[in-house]
């Protein structure tokens, strides 16, 4: 085959680089469920309004979990140290010092950025295991300063009092008007991880998850690259972290507990890792799923973690995957 | 880069007096293990140079040793200058392209997004990789009807031309191939062993990591016998005229 090579002609250039043909209600159905539920939450206002606006802003948080996990395919334990340099930023700057939001959010951002400098540039060299090992670390370790420091922090009392977001005069402080600002937040997280996903940047993630060597035998600077990654999933998590406060006008060491860490990877599974959708559909599901439940009392957990399990079995590449799968099978 | 090393003279194994790749006292270990002890081994202009030797015999280790993916004694030169260690990506740079054992392509990728990582470090000069692609597809004409299939999903034999076009694609000046053949059918690795013939009767020097040693004798114009981690023969391919010849090699 190969001794007489076909003569390729000059017409069959340029050879665009297509995606896999994917349908699309693939495309589209994640965004309508989510859509929906956020939907609800709008109509109906009060407990089901908090309840989906906390799914959203772990979007946000998990949208970030995701590039470094499903994209670069590295595992993280400690995400919830750069939502929690994030939410205690914001939370201590404007009520201690009278920051506005904005700078309060961007300077948390740029200490979340700094802390995930720090400890990732050692250890992302390492392979696998060592860096979820020190990833876990630092998760224990900005909670405990959280408890510790009492005299920034207020321990386990947490800083409450944080005001709202307020945009051109107008304090976002109303259900829907939250609701409105995170769906924003949301809608804009997904677009910047699409692009990310499709940009040169986002191939590199793709080359370091496929296989490392090589990604390395093919020119890519790997530590480089995951170290990028790795930043880039802090920012989100500081932002989420950010927007809690601000939402809830309290934070306490709590709530970036270990507890935010398995909760953000269920989402992650049970949404779709590696998809744009998957971090949105799965914090929102993950979220609304126990609520649906709450009708069977002393069961509720149960039902939940049967739905789980469920979920996973059945959609073992999460829900984003289902919809791809459902679409693929009613193609001839 | 045409001239090989086919004017020595017959009888002793022709070294190339001024070789591209010149490995010299390269060992390589893992952790406290060693798994290369230190050898000579070098690679002339257009020369297509086999390595043998059972499993286990150090061959892929050789080409990661090169690379500098594993901890390694001695010193590597590239056409005349020495070659970082532990730096596989700046190695990658100056045209030393691995195509790795078990092919390493990006599954869940589609074929075009994996030649696209190939010419990672082209940047985004879209007609420079446009014309390494039509290379590629007048070599694996298959690799052009699966443009946009998964990568994952194709046969082993179209994986391998994948894995072979994708190293193309970062327009190597010379190729390692790690046991290519593994897995495939004999009829498909003939026609892979074929089409590196073209590419090493083109000008390309290329390392081919066999075990399979008979089809790779066919091509090469030297081959390194390994044995437990040594240098156990360096071949002429022209004197091996028998079976018996390679296996008295191979257990010597």
């Amino acid at each position: 085959m190969t001794s007489s090579p076909s003569t390729i002609l000059r017409k069959a250039f340029p050879v665009p680089a297509q995606p896999a043909p994917r349908g699309r209600l693939a495309a589209v159905a994640p965004w309508l469920v989510a859509a929906c539920i956020v939907g609800y939450a709008l109509v109906a206002g009060g407990y089901p309004a908090t309840v989906v606006g906390f799914a959203l802003i772990y979007a946000v948080f998990v949208s970030g979990l995701n590039i470094f996990m499903g994209l670069t395919a590295q595992v993280s334990f400690g995400q919830s140290a750069f939502a929690a340099i994030g939410g205690y930023a914001s939370a201590i700057l404007t009520t201690q010092h009278e920051w506005g939001w904005l700078p309060a959010m961007v300077a948390g951002l740029a200490a979340a950025l700094a802390a995930a400098l720090a400890i990732g540039y050692p250890t992302l060299r390492l392979k696998g295991h060592y860096l979820s090992m020190a990833t876990l670390a630092i998760g224990l370790i900005v909670h405990e300063i959280a408890v510790e420091w009492e005299s920034v922090t207020l321990g386990y009392l947490g800083i409450s009092g944080v005001p709202p977001i307020d945009i051109a005069g107008y304090e976002v402080s109303s259900d829907r008007a939250v609701l409105i600002m995170l769906s924003a937040c949301v809608v804009a997280t997904a677009l910047a991880v699409a692009r990310i996903r499709s940009s040169r940047l986002g191939r590199a993630f793709a080359g370091i998850a496929g296989s490392e060597d090589a990604a390395r035998a093919l020119g890519i600077n790997v530590a480089r690259y995951k170290l990028v990654s790795f930043l880039l999933a802090a920012a989100f998590a500081s932002l989420s972290g950010s927007l809690f406060v601000h939402v809830v006008g309290y934070v306490s060491p709590e709530v970036f507990s270990l507890h935010m860490v398995i909760l953000s990877f269920t989402m992650l599974y049970v949404g779709g890792i590696g998809t744009v959708a998957g971090p949105v559909i799965g914090a929102l599901v993950v979220s609304v799923l126990p609520e649906t439940f709450r009708s069977f009392r002393d069961y509720q957990d149960l039902a939940y973690g049967a739905a789980l399990i469920l979920l996973l079995i059945y959609a073992p590449r999460g829900l984003a995957g289902l919809f791809a799968a459902l679409d693929t099978r009613r193609k001839p | 880069m045409t001239a090989a090393a086919s004017g020595a003279p017959a009888g002793a194994v022709p070294v190339p007096a001024d070789p591209v790749l010149a490995a010299r006292g390269l060992s390589a270990r893992y952790g406290e293990v060693q798994a290369l002890a230190p050898l000579d081994f070098v690679v002339g202009p257009g020369e297509l140079v086999a390595v043998l030797g059972p499993n286990g015999a150090g061959k892929s280790t050789l080409l990661r040793a090169i690379l500098g993916l594993v901890a390694t004694g001695g010193e590597v030169s590239f056409m005349g200058s020495s070659l970082p260690r532990r730096n596989p990506a700046a190695v990658a740079n100056r045209g030393v392209v691995l195509v790795p054992e078990g092919r390493g392509i990006f599954g869940p990728m589609t074929v075009a997004e994996n030649l696209e990582l190939g010419s990672w470090r082209l940047g985004r000069d879209a007609r420079e990789r446009q014309r390494r692609m039509g290379r590629v597809f007048e070599l694996f004409p298959r690799l052009k009807e699966r443009l946009g299939q998964a990568a994952g999903s194709m046969s082993g034999g179209e994986q391998q031309m994948l894995a072979i076009g994708r190293a193309l694609m970062a327009d190597p000046k010379i190729l390692l191939l790690d046991e290519p053949s593994l897995g495939l059918a004999p009829r498909v690795m003939e026609e892979i062993l074929e089409t590196l013939g073209v590419l090493n009767r083109a000008g390309l020097p290329v390392v081919l990591v066999e075990q399979r040693a008979p089809s790779a004798l066919k091509l090469a114009h030297r081959a390194y016998l390994l044995s437990l981690g040594r240098l156990a023969a360096v071949i002429d391919p022209r004197e091996v005229q028998s079976h018996d010849q390679l296996a008295q090699y191979y257990f010597a």
